[in-house]
């Protein structure tokens, strides 16, 4: 379990990435949880049966073509290690999951951060789901080129 | 070095008062402690070490370590962590000369420790009887904590006897929910905590907890403390004492001391006890230094008071608490230099360390720290690379930048009530320390007294919370409330908490919980057995 030492999951470690086709129909959860845990929301949240764990300590595996992205799982992520992963009209759109002042606006230009914090380019917000509707925890959506929404899962506000 | 803006959490500060530090006004808001306050003006040595005079911080802020001892209006030797401000308050720093930020003391005490070094004071100037009064009273005067009142205590106390079926010590997760689920079953309760608020660990925890939906996962910790505490005050049955401090339990009577100046006697029948758990601390040079705080005494200034420990943070520990601390830090707008860790992998949840590393901080493991620089304050660190057998690989030091350090290495169970009231107590390291033996339903050696929470072994809020349920239920049951109903709740929440505990992280729990269990029937505490769990503990 080499991520453990490093603290991010390099290329081979991730789950298996959805269809090309299936990432242009609808967004769809990406859930970044490798380890063992006793933890459950993201199932139990989950109305499609979308998310498949037989115990409250299975890693959660997503079904993408059950999962309608509800994003009910991504609001409830203690771990928030859950992605809106979509392509559309040649460009790719990650959301993300934000608790941090001050909180983006629609239009606003950020610099994205891969899971090592490096930067790796930038990105526009085009949607926001406001802190106050999710108790504080913000989920934003970053439009991307499309070869990096399998790597941008942090984002600076440009200037900040 | 107060915060104004918060993601997560709005600070309600009281009015605006003064209190006197030292002679001098300090700006304070109702509503803070008065370490709080101090630490806000940028006060941050508070006491001085008796014998070498070093200076000292805070280091736990939740009243267990008494690194932040002061004269409060007169009383020496309070724990300022613990105390609220009240305007006009004065507070002085004790045993040191002027104060403790600039203490003379301090060089006489290097100077004094050639000649006169540690345990000679049972050997030197014994003879003849004058020569040993006049030195034993020079000595007093430059060591030991704080001075006597000048004069006697005023002020009358008063006493109150209370009947109840169940006693519980401690409100967070564990105590709170063992209230409730006694409570519901029609129980009399009383619920105590020295706190003015209920929540336990909770208050300080902005993030979303872990576990399972049925227990609340996905909440933050304030939210659930509201939730519980909002619970515990719609029953009726519950009589909740706050600022109450429990002191010792004598054959089913509870003694506590409620706001300073009530002395109660609680008669209970059965009693549950909650109390938590502190902070553990490292040995590594200069440990001491102002500027070297506990991970939870970090969250409680930053969280609930809203004041800045600092600009720029090491966090030594990388398991959850170590995580989660680097994040909140990060919230509040607060840099995060690194965090080591002396195991070759992160002990915490991957997920808390990915938050992190993603914003960029660097997680060193098999790293520790060497020590911490600075005279007066920490103005930096040194850590180092651990090989395969924990030793240091030479040359591999290297200095971090940062103006204060968080210990985040575990913490250990509030155990002196369980010690003193007669349980049979075990050292189980996998539970964090001393912890009682216990039933299934968390029943101790000493029939009617139960543990809940941290106190019974480490763990999360989610099994504190169960283990409350269980053992108020229990306690419930055994004194005849809730009847079959009760019994089938108690039965369904011991399933779900062996559930919870089935995964890999749960393992290490489980087989400390293994060595700590015991069946009904074998209860009976002869006093061999109890020196042999004395015994142990010192070991
Ligand atoms: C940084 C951090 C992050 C955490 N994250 C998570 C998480 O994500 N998920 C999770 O499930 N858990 C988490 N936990 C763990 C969780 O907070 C604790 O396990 C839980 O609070 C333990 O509950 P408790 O009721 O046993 O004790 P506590 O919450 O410690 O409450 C004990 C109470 O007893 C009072 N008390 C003690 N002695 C006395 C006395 N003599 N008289 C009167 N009152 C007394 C104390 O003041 C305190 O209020 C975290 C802990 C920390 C420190
Ligand atoms: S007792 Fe006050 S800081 Fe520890």
């Amino acid at each position: 379990m080499s991520f453990l030492v490093r603290g991010y999951l390099e290329e081979k470690e991730l789950p298996p990435r959805p269809s090309k086709e299936r990432l242009k129909k609808k967004s769809v959860a990406y859930i970044e949880c490798p380890q063992e845990i006793p933890c459950s929301p993201c199932f139990e949240s989950c109305k499609y049966d979308a998310i498949l764990m037989e115990n409250i300590n299975d890693v959660p595996i997503v079904d993408y073509e059950k999962c309608t992205g509800c994003m009910k799982c991504i609001r409830v992520c203690p771990g928030l290690a859950i992605f809106m992963l979509r392509f559309r009209n040649g460009k790719g759109y990650v959301t993300m999951p934000h608790e941090f002042l001050p909180y983006p606006k629609k239009g606003q230009k950020v610099i994205l951060l891969n899971r090592r914090g490096e930067e790796i380019g930038e990105g526009t917000v085009t949607w926001i789901l406001p802190p106050e509707r999710n108790d504080k925890t913000a989920l934003v959506t970053v439009e991307m080129d499309p070869e990096l929404i399998f790597e941008a899962r942090a984002f600076r506000i440009k200037g900040e | 070095m107060r915060l104004t803006e918060h993601p997560i959490v709005k600070f309600k500060r009281g009015k605006e008062i003064t209190i006197y530090f030292n002679g001098e006004p300090v700006k304070a808001y109702e509503g803070e402690t008065v370490a709080s306050a101090l630490y806000a003006a940028g006060i941050t040595t508070f006491s001085r070490s008796f014998r070498f005079h070093r200076p000292r911080g805070f280091f736990c802020a939740i009243g267990k370590c008494s690194s932040c001892m002061m004269e409060v209006d007169g009383i020496p030797n309070i724990r300022i962590c613990k105390v609220y401000v009240r305007d006009g308050m004065k507070i002085k720093t004790q045993n040191s000369f002027p104060n403790a930020d600039s203490d003379f003391l301090s060089i006489l005490d290097s100077i004094v420790d050639r000649f006169y070094p540690h345990g000679s004071h049972y050997r030197k100037f014994n003879k003849p009887k004058v020569l040993r009064d006049f030195v034993t009273k020079q000595v007093r005067r430059f060591a030991g904590t704080g001075n006597p009142p000048k004069k006697a205590f005023e002020e009358k106390g008063s006493f109150e006897e209370i009947e109840t079926d169940i006693a519980v010590v401690g409100g967070g997760p564990g105590g709170m929910s063992a209230a409730i689920y006694a409570a519901r079953t029609g129980a009399r309760v009383v619920l105590m905590d020295e706190n003015p608020f209920l929540g336990g660990q909770l208050v300080k925890q902005t993030h979303r907890f872990f576990g399972s939906g049925k227990h609340r996962a996905g909440t933050r910790g304030i939210r659930i403390a509201e939730i519980l505490s909002n619970e515990v005050g719609e029953l009726k049955n519950i009589d909740v004492r706050f600022e109450t401090k429990v002191f010792g339990l004598y054959n089913g009577v509870v003694g506590a001391v409620e706001k300073d100046k009530k002395l109660l006697k609680i008669k209970a029948k059965k009693i549950v006890i909650a109390t938590g758990a502190y902070e553990r601390t490292l040995l590594f040079e200069n440990n001491d230094l102002p500027g070297v705080y506990g991970a939870g005494g970090v969250q409680t200034l930053m969280n609930v008071f809203g004041i800045k420990p600092g600009d720029k943070g090491l966090i030594v520990g990388s398991g959850n608490v170590g995580l989660i601390l680097t994040y909140q830090l990060m919230q509040a707008g607060i840099d995060v230099a690194a965090i080591v860790e002396a195991m070759p992998r992160i002990g915490g949840y991957f997920v808390h360390a990915a938050k992190v590393r993603r914003l960029g901080v660097p997680i060193y493991t098999s790293h520790t720290i060497k020590r911490a620089i600075g005279d007066k304050k920490v103005e930096g660190a040194e850590i180092v690379k651990l090989d395969e057998n924990w030793c240091e690989v030479k040359g591999s030091e290297k200095r971090i930048d940062c103006d204060f350090i968080c210990v985040a290495i575990g913490l250990s169970p509030t155990h002196e009530l369980l010690y003193q009231a007669g349980c049979e107590m075990k050292f189980v390291p996998e539970l964090g320390g001393l912890v009682p033996m216990r039933t299934e339903y968390g029943e101790t050696t000493v029939e009617g007294i139960y543990v809940a929470g941290d106190v019974a072994g480490i763990e999360e809020a989610t099994s504190a919370m169960m283990e409350g349920r269980i053992a108020g239920l229990d306690a419930a049951i055994k004194l005849g409330y809730g009847g079959e109903e009760a019994i089938r709740l108690r039965d369904e929440v011991v399933r779900d908490l062996k559930e919870f505990r089935e995964g890999p992280f749960g393992e290490r729990i489980l087989s400390g919980i293994k060595k700590v269990t015991f069946e009904k029937e074998a209860i009976s505490v002869s006093a061999p057995e109890r020196e042999e769990a004395i015994s142990e503990g010192i070991e």
